[in-house]
């Protein structure tokens, strides 16, 4: 569904990410872990052209999108949940979940985007309890749900979700994982999750990528990452000691 | 002369000119929430307005109603081609480079205008007569009552496609977070089109309006455009409630000061009200402390 292929990307003098390579099947959950800086951010924007690759191919559907600007990869399907939940936060929830599908309004599909607000409404029953309140004021992980709710509004077929567990409470996370679960499920939507909490991730994901400092060190099926040493060493937390003298 | 009836005629002239400083302000605020660029150039759609609805009206004897609608339009094209022509093609653009240009581009379009249709200064008649109305002791022209309705009706339509329009929502957006905004589909440069679009043709309803009573020539921008700045700045470039406000509190304390203290200063008072409100509360006197969690 989604191929990258020698991607380069620079912030001004920085490279950001060296030759990397990945793909995504349909239907997948895919997660990419790393430490603070490792591009994972960078990955993100370069697929939904906030930060374009300087060099590289990008295919989603058979189609190269590497040079389309961040409008045309929404309507392919492409939604991007932002690091730190980026809401328009003086604008009311509704509004939010509104403008995520803004495209769809120049299309005049307003029926289905009603259906869609009410779908985002079941999926998380708070957002609508707070619908006419500020963005702003919504809890961290409200803000999250809203984030993610306005990237459905565009109806994906890919969805792109950068750190949805940071600074929230343990079982916010897990809320806001098993949303993600279930839209596979019932959607069939494909997922590239990044994170810094590897654990849950990989036990969340079918398969994962390691980056480190730009570069795509590790891949593979998320349980047997999970078992890596290496893996467990640098992002699991675990001690060198209680690896090595198991 | 009694003073009541006095100050409520200072009081009826100074909204009036105050609605009109608030229009020429909202252009401003309109424009610096979607692009960051304070356009300098925005006073002279204001005269535009005006010298335009007077050729069309004079030269061209089209009648009023449409030299007025070609007038907002063929200021608002131009508008649009100025963004097109001047601040879409910067590479990498600074809100200082952008702010020269407006400049440059504001003397271009008044020298232009100035070849055009010469130095002398041109009057629209008023829209309704000029039998003035007494109201609580003091001598209002119609003119006065129609700078307050149409005032009211550009405000309520600027509120309703803001708040209850998608394209204005959009806009909203942008202004608040531009990289969110593009994540979601907005396309960002659509929406310094359309803010370029939409302040161009109010400030030239502005000077269409206020022509009847000051006249118009190819400078009358200059000092329009910097007193629309002022009220921009007084309600802390909101494009809303607070540049209105703004506006008549601006206009306002001119008409009183040049009535009670002397009409030479009239245009100090302006510039010192902005003064002030740079060095005391640069964010506006009317912005409110913002609730927000992260």
């Amino acid at each position: 569904m989604l191929r990258l292929k020698n991607i380069n990307t620079y912030y001004g003098q920085v490279h950001a990410l060296r030759n990397v390579s990945l793909h995504l099947a349909k239907g997948e959950i895919v997660t990419l872990i790393g430490a603070n800086g490792a591009g994972k951010t960078s990955l993100l924007n370069t697929l939904s052209a906030i930060t374009p690759a300087r060099s590289g191919e990008i295919h989603f559907q058979g189609e190269g999108i590497g040079t389309l600007p961040p409008d045309r990869i929404v309507e392919l399907g492409i939604s991007h949940v932002p690091e730190g939940r980026q809401v328009f936060k003086p604008l009311s929830v509704e509004d939010n979940l509104e403008l995520g599908a803004y495209l769809r309004y120049r299309k005049k599909e307003k029926i289905a985007i009603r259906q869609d607000l009410e779908m985002i409404y079941e999926l998380f029953p708070r957002l609508r309890e707070r619908r006419k309140q500020m963005a702003g004021t919504l809890s961290g992980g409200e803000q999250q749900m809203l984030a993610i709710g306005r990237a459905l509004m565009a109806r994906p077929k890919l969805l792109l979700l950068d750190e949805p567990s940071m600074g929230l409470a343990p079982l916010v996370v897990q809320e806001i994982f098993r949303v993600i679960e279930n839209l596979r499920r019932e959607k069939g939507t494909t997922v590239l999750l990044v994170e810094q909490n590897a654990k849950a991730a990989l036990a969340l994901a079918d398969r994962g990528y390691v980056l480190e400092t730009g570069k795509m060190i590790l891949e593979g099926v998320a349980s047997e990452l999970l078992e890596n040493r290496e893996v467990q060493r640098a992002y699991l937390g675990k001690e060198k000691k209680e690896i090595w003298e198991r | 002369m009694d003073l009541l009836p006095q100050l409520t005629q200072y009081a009826f002239s100074g909204l009036s000119t105050g609605a009109i400083y608030a229009l020429i302000g909202l252009g401003f605020a309109i424009i610096y929430n979607s692009t960051g660029i304070i356009n300098f150039a925005q006073g002279e759609f204001v005269m535009l307005g005006g010298v335009l609805t007077h050729f069309f009206l004079m030269v061209l004897k089209f009648p009023l109603v449409v030299s007025m609608a070609v007038a907002i339009l063929v200021a608002t094209a131009i508008g649009v081609a100025f963004e097109r022509l001047t601040i879409r093609p910067l590479k990498r653009p600074t809100p200082l480079s952008m702010v020269i240009i407006t400049i440059g581009g504001s003397i271009f379009i008044r020298g232009v205008a100035m070849l055009i249709w010469g130095k002398d200064t041109h009057s629209l008649p008023p829209f309704s007569g000029n039998e003035p109305l007494v109201i609580a002791g003091a001598t209002v022209m119609p003119q006065h009552l129609w700078i307050f309705g149409l005032t009211l009706l550009v405000i309520a339509a600027n509120k309703y496609f803001f708040y209850y329009t998608i394209s204005g929502k959009a806009m909203r957006a942008c202004s608040y977070n531009r990289t969110a905004a593009s994540l979601v589909g907005i396309d960002v440069r659509r929406m310094v089109f359309l803010s370029f679009a939409i302040s161009s043709a109010m400030g030239a309803m502005a000077g269409i309006i206020i022509a009847p009573l000051t006249m118009t020539a190819y400078d009358v921008g200059v000092m329009l455009g910097l007193k629309g700045f002022c009220a921009a700045i007084i309600g802390g470039m909101s494009s809303g409630f607070g540049t209105v406000l703004g506006g008549l509190l601006l206009g306002l304390l001119e008409s009183l000061g040049a009535g009670l203290i002397s009409s030479g200063y009239k245009d100090a008072i302006a510039f010192i009200i902005l003064l002030l409100i740079l060095f005391i509360r640069p964010q506006g006197l009317f912005s409110k402390a913002q609730t927000e969690r992260v």
